[in-house]
């Protein structure tokens, strides 16, 4: 996992953790049930996960802790800087930058310049392993019953998207490859 | 082209254990000539769809995909190979009994399968019953059966161009349907749709496969190929490789 990858995966999960909290608050496990609910548990969280991020937003001054109840459990709730944090997040669009998506493209660009690897094959692997992830989706998308919510409908069409654009796109790659290699063909391709 | 040929059709051979196996390409090759250009469309092809599959077929144009398509459907001929379809060795069977194959256990669909104009919805999905010498009465009430499954019964009376582009290509679909087909063979058949209006035909395709039909689909939509449990890649007239839904390792 790399760092760019690991920071966006820690602000999604503060920015989630906050969403909830701004309903009420909430303790730990609460939290880490409602999360997974709501993302159709794409995203599975350890508790220590949640703690961990509860801290540091209790540092940062965006939560708040109320009182142990009996089971020595402690709620949280939101503070106005988490609030307009939580706005803030909301009202942003995600920039380019901030995903990590661009593993394969630098995997691809790299199989392109590098000698001895043949591209072609590179493009095929990923196409084949991405197919069968959507496979996958689909399968999950059509073969529920009950119907799956509203939130992890649309999580699951995201994750579909995603794959069907990673699929054009390795498409495109083959198809830009090939010509070029017969404009150029003393160039490897 | 109506062939009239009344001879029946060979039975499905229930007897046979290996009988959920309905298409069976072995070496599949078709060579097709070009003026002094061998064009090789496709090379040494083994492919096998059993009941309940959908199978889809991907690659760039050229590659082959409706080639291998309509040689499974009886519309072409390999050059070398053999292409089993229930059973039945396609290369052997004279021209009569392929087109009585083609016609009673095979659905095609296609991107610009066009429904007559002056025939309602319904008519347009009795007319290859009725060619088949099935009764109007029975072929209306297959008909009426098959819009219903597809969620349109109630536009049965509509003529095509009453119809959304969607609802015309469901109405051909259900022409591909209506009747006994056991292989239903699908090219490009969600055409110019928007995604919800493909998904639809996709719903019924993948219904079609749970319900025991084997299902052969081209596409270029990954979307679409999404639906199957195996996807198969073509590239200059060869499978390059597959994709299985649930497996580790297709190869």
């Amino acid at each position: 996992m790399n760092t760019e990858y690991a920071y966006s995966v820690f602000m999604s999960i503060r920015h989630g953790l906050l969403a909830l909290l701004r309903q009420g608050s909430r303790h730990g496990y609460q939290l880490r049930a409602e999360f997974e609910a709501s993302t159709g548990a794409t995203w599975p969280l350890n508790i220590g996960q949640v703690y961990t991020t509860l801290s540091r937003m209790e540092r940062d001054g965006l939560v708040a802790p109320g009182e142990q109840d009996e089971q020595g459990r402690i709620a949280y709730s939101i503070t106005s800087d988490g609030r307009a944090e939580v706005d803030r997040w909301f009202a942003t669009p995600i920039t380019q930058t901030e995903r990590p998506r661009d593993e394969l493209a630098i995997k691809l660009a790299m199989a392109v310049t590098a000698p001895g690897v043949d591209v072609a094959q590179v493009v095929q692997a990923q196409r084949t392993a991405t197919m069968r992830t959507l496979q996958e989706l689909t399968r999950s998308k059509r073969g529920l019953d009950p119907p799956l919510g509203t939130a992890q409908t649309l999580i699951l069409d995201s994750k579909i998207f995603q794959a069907e654009a990673e699929l054009r796109w390795l498409d495109h790659c083959e198809a830009f490859l090939s010509r070029r290699s017969l404009q150029h063909p003393q160039e490897k391709q | 082209m109506i062939d009239r040929d009344l001879s029946p059709v060979p039975p499905a051979a229930e007897e046979d254990p290996g009988r959920d196996l309905v298409v069976e390409l072995a070496d599949v090759s078709r060579v097709h000539v070009e003026g002094t250009q061998f064009v090789h469309a496709l090379k040494e092809v083994s492919l096998e769809i059993r009941a309940g599959e959908l199978i889809a077929v991907m690659g760039p144009s050229g590659s082959g995909k409706s080639t291998l398509l309509n040689i499974v459907g009886g519309l072409d001929r390999a050059t070398s190979g053999e292409v089993m379809v229930e059973g039945e060795l396609l290369d052997l069977l004279p021209p009569s009994r392929l087109a009585a194959l083609r016609r009673r256990r095979v659905g095609y669909v296609f991107q610009d399968l066009n429904l007559i104009p002056s025939l309602t919805a319904v008519e347009n999905v009795m007319l290859p019953r009725e060619l088949d010498g099935v009764r109007t009465g029975k072929a209306r009430q297959e008909a009426r059966a098959v819009l219903g499954e597809i969620g349109l019964a109630d536009l049965a009376g509509r003529f095509p161009e009453e119809l959304s582009g969607g609802q015309r290509q469901r109405v051909a679909i259900a022409r591909a349907l209506v009747g006994e087909r056991r292989l239903i063979l699908a090219d490009e058949p969600t055409g110019a749709l928007d995604t919800a209006a493909g998904d639809d035909i996709l719903r019924l395709l993948r219904a079609r496969a749970d319900a025991g039909a084997a299902v052969l689909l081209v596409t270029h939509e990954p979307r679409y190929a999404g639906w199957a449990d195996r996807v198969v890649f073509l590239r200059d007239g060869q499978i390059v490789d597959s994709a299985a839904a649930g497996l580790v390792s297709a190869r």
